[in-house]
């Protein structure tokens, strides 16, 4: 059974039609990239999968470890391992970032029916983590990415990422806006959590993220649905074509 | 037509106009106090109680919210001072002098009166009023003068309440704690009022608690805290309204400010059914820095209205006005905030802010700021917003697994935490967000 199993998924926003027939499958232990051009419903495929109100699916299924979760709230989803890193993660002054990592982790657990993390083993927790990504101690202080540069906020979803220990792991153009150095930072963080256990579904734009974290299959999607799967040297292939073909193929 | 119009009395105004007659002679004071009443009383039969178009009560139509007055509150029985001990124990564990008011009169078993500071006094004001203390006189009524209808009702049936002073350059180390509690087993009317005096130099922080713990919740609240607040005096007051749904609650604080002070005042409102906290502050004297903030969190059919006068007086005073609300199901509040900078109080710096979230279709919340500015070397400006929690922030707080209420109970907290940080006991402070988290728990 695939860890990750999208079948002929149909989604409007709107009344206007996004994903078309999309087909996907993402088996435990793979890193899967889905490139593809602007608005051809990466993040909208994105926020599906987490559970964002608005996306009408209209038809088609989404099985995670073979059960649908297209019915399940998003925390439900999260629960049980599905981890969105948002393209544009969001501020919420007010709510210091510690406060916010513990309340999901232990919300998280409690519907697994886990027991509470104990202060000192959460605290642990989040340093190491936190150290091994280069976020500063009086970072996680603040309000959640309040006063935050946009690689900082890319680096806290995957502090996220590590300490949630999520299943399948879906990072919407994590690599945007990420200096070189932060790039291979993140690029360590995602290898970090590789397992044989967990999947990755990567959205990118750049061939460069995938030099860093290998991917084992790499997906063109182009007017909501994929047009092309190959190896990590499709990646290499688009970078020097461009998307044109695909779009003509569609045409 | 020459004739005069007179409006027909409600039940409420008749019932309050044949208390006065009755108990008059027996409320606590000499002659002197005794003018005062009778003054006062002329002043609300002339006025009647305020409705809908008398401009600084549009939104709370006492006339029509007050059907009828409840008898003033007897002596508390040793029944209520046993329930009002019982709802003691609830209180935020603050660690706090406490005075505690049982229907309006001071209960001394129940409070901390023993081994007060040096430079401290605390006394009944129902004694003072009846000893006709002349320093009390000198006082009363008489720190910010209004002519406000809700005031004068409460002059005319003052009774009890605390009268304290803080020597000059006095710190005191610890808040005292004014607990009023309505404990009779019949709803009654209970006409509170204080008088607090920090002298020049003085730090003193201020507690006070309006709480109701009888099946009887319908009691009606007028109460009045008149504040000096000396030069260069630290001062922070913090009020807590968290009477039961079906209380009547009418606060006024006139607090006077002198020079390079520094003054907090914290409106926090929870609690009553029908609740109007007026403050009217002072800045007389230069240099002062003052926080005024309040956060209020409705639900049912709760309604409050916060109605501020911030009067700039002197030259070189900062304040900052910030005002936030919580409203759940039919849940209503009102803010109404006005600056006036007076032509000499040049280089003042004061900023008004108000913010309500609305958590339902149903709740409303209403905003009047004002500014009148007669000084033209002045800072002076007001915001406000008004809506409902984001959904972006939602989706991102449950995509990350926690579910939907308490992601809500955490925006929530956050909006109101903006206000209660400006609270600088960090004990008082902390007590305040327990009391938002309870606020929130309880809709879950
Ligand atoms: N709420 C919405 N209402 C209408 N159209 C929408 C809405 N959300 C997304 N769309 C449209 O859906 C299409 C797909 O958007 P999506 O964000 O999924 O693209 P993307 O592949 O992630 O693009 P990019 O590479 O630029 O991030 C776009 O045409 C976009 O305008
Ligand atoms: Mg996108």
């Amino acid at each position: 059974m695939h860890l990750l199993e999208i079948k002929n998924l149909h989604v409007e926003v709107d009344g206007k039609k996004i994903l078309n027939g999309l087909e996907l499958s993402v088996g435990a232990g793979s890193v899967h990239a889905l490139m593809g051009p602007n608005g051809s419903g990466k993040s909208t495929l994105a926020h599906v999968l987490a559970g964002k109100a608005d996306y009408v699916v209209t038809q088609g299924e989404v099985l995670l470890d073979g059960e649908d979760i297209l019915a399940l709230a998003p925390e439900e989803r999260a629960a049980k391992g599905l981890f969105l890193a948002f393209q544009y993660p969001l501020e919420i002054p007010g709510v210091a970032t510690m406060t916010f990592l513990r309340t999901a982790l232990n919300a998280q657990r409690k519907q697994r029916g886990e027991a509470e993390l104990s202060t000192p083993e959460f605290l642990k927790r989040v340093r190491e983590v936190a150290g091994k990504l280069g976020i500063e101690q009086e970072m996680l202080r603040r309000g959640v990415n309040v006063g935050f540069s946009g690689g900082e906020k890319k680096r806290n979803e995957i502090l996220q990422m590590a300490l949630l220990q999520p299943r399948l792991c879906v990072l919407d153009e994590t690599d945007s806006g990420l200096d070189i150095d932060a790039l291979k930072t993140v690029a360590d963080g995602v290898n970090a959590l590789r397992s044989p256990a967990r999947g990755f579904i990567m959205i990118t734009h750049y061939q460069r993220l995938l030099n860093y974290i290998v991917p084992d299959v790499v997906h063109v999607l182009s007017r909501g649905r994929i047009v092309k799967t190959g190896n990590k040297e499709l990646a290499l292939d688009l970078e020097a074509t461009g998307y044109v073909q695909y779009q003509e193929e569609m045409a | 037509m020459n004739a005069e119009v007179r409006p027909i009395k409600t039940a409420a105004e008749t019932a309050l106009a044949t208390s006065f007659a009755a108990v008059k002679r027996a409320l606590p004071g000499p002659a002197t106090v005794g003018v005062l009443r009778e003054d006062a009383f002329r002043r609300f039969e002339t006025e009647g109680l305020p409705h809908r178009r008398v401009e600084e009560w549009k939104y709370t139509d006492l006339r029509a919210l007050m059907r009828e007055a409840k008898p003033l509150a007897g002596v508390p029985d040793a029944a209520a001072k046993a329930r009002a001990k019982a709802a003691l124990a609830t209180l935020a564990a603050v660690d706090a002098r406490s005075i505690v008011f049982v229907d309006g009169a001071l209960v001394p078993e129940l409070s901390d009166l023993d081994g007060l500071e040096a430079g401290l006094t605390i006394r009944s004001m129902a004694q003072a009023l009846a000893a006709g203390d002349g320093d009390l006189l000198a006082h009363l009524g008489r720190l910010v003068p209004t002519d406000d209808v809700a005031v004068a009702l409460n002059t005319a049936f003052m009774g009890d309440g605390a009268l304290i002073h803080v020597a000059p350059g006095v710190a005191l180390a610890q808040p005292i704690h004014l607990v009023f509690v309505n404990a009779g087993s019949e709803a009654a009317s209970v006409f509170a009022r204080s008088l607090v005096v920090i002298e020049d130099g003085a730090r003193a922080m201020l507690l006070e608690s309006h709480v109701g713990c009888s099946d009887a919740s319908d009691h009606q609240v007028n109460a009045v805290l008149e504040l000096k607040v000396g030069d260069a005096a630290h001062v922070d007051h913090i009020k807590i309204t968290g009477e039961g749904a079906g209380a009547l609650h009418v606060s006024s604080l006139m607090a006077a400010i002198g020079a390079h002070a520094r003054f907090n005042e914290f409106l926090f409102t929870t609690g009553g059914g029908v609740v109007r906290n007026q403050v009217f502050v002072c800045f007389g004297g230069e240099g002062t820095v003052a926080g005024i903030r309040g956060a209020t969190l409705l639900q049912g059919h709760q309604h409050a209205d916060t109605t501020l006068v911030a009067e700039h007086a002197a030259a070189e005073c900062t304040s900052r006005e910030v005002f936030k609300s919580v409203l759940d199901e039919h849940g209503r509040s009102v803010f109404q905030g006005k600056i006036i900078v007076r032509p000499h109080a040049q280089k003042t710096d004061a900023k008004m802010a108000t913010h309500a979230l609305l958590l339902s279709e149903t709740a409303e919340a209403d905003n009047k700021p004002e500014l009148e500015i007669f000084a033209d070397d002045v800072q002076c400006g007001h915001g406000a917003t008004s809506g409902a929690l984001e959904q972006e922030l939602l989706f991102y707080l449950k995509a990350r697994g926690i579910p939907a209420k308490e992601a809500e109970a955490l925006l929530i907290q956050a909006f109101v935490g903006e206000a209660v940080e400006g609270i600088e006991h960090a004990g008082l402070r902390d007590a305040l967000i327990d009391r938002v988290v309870a606020w929130l728990k309880a809709r879950e």
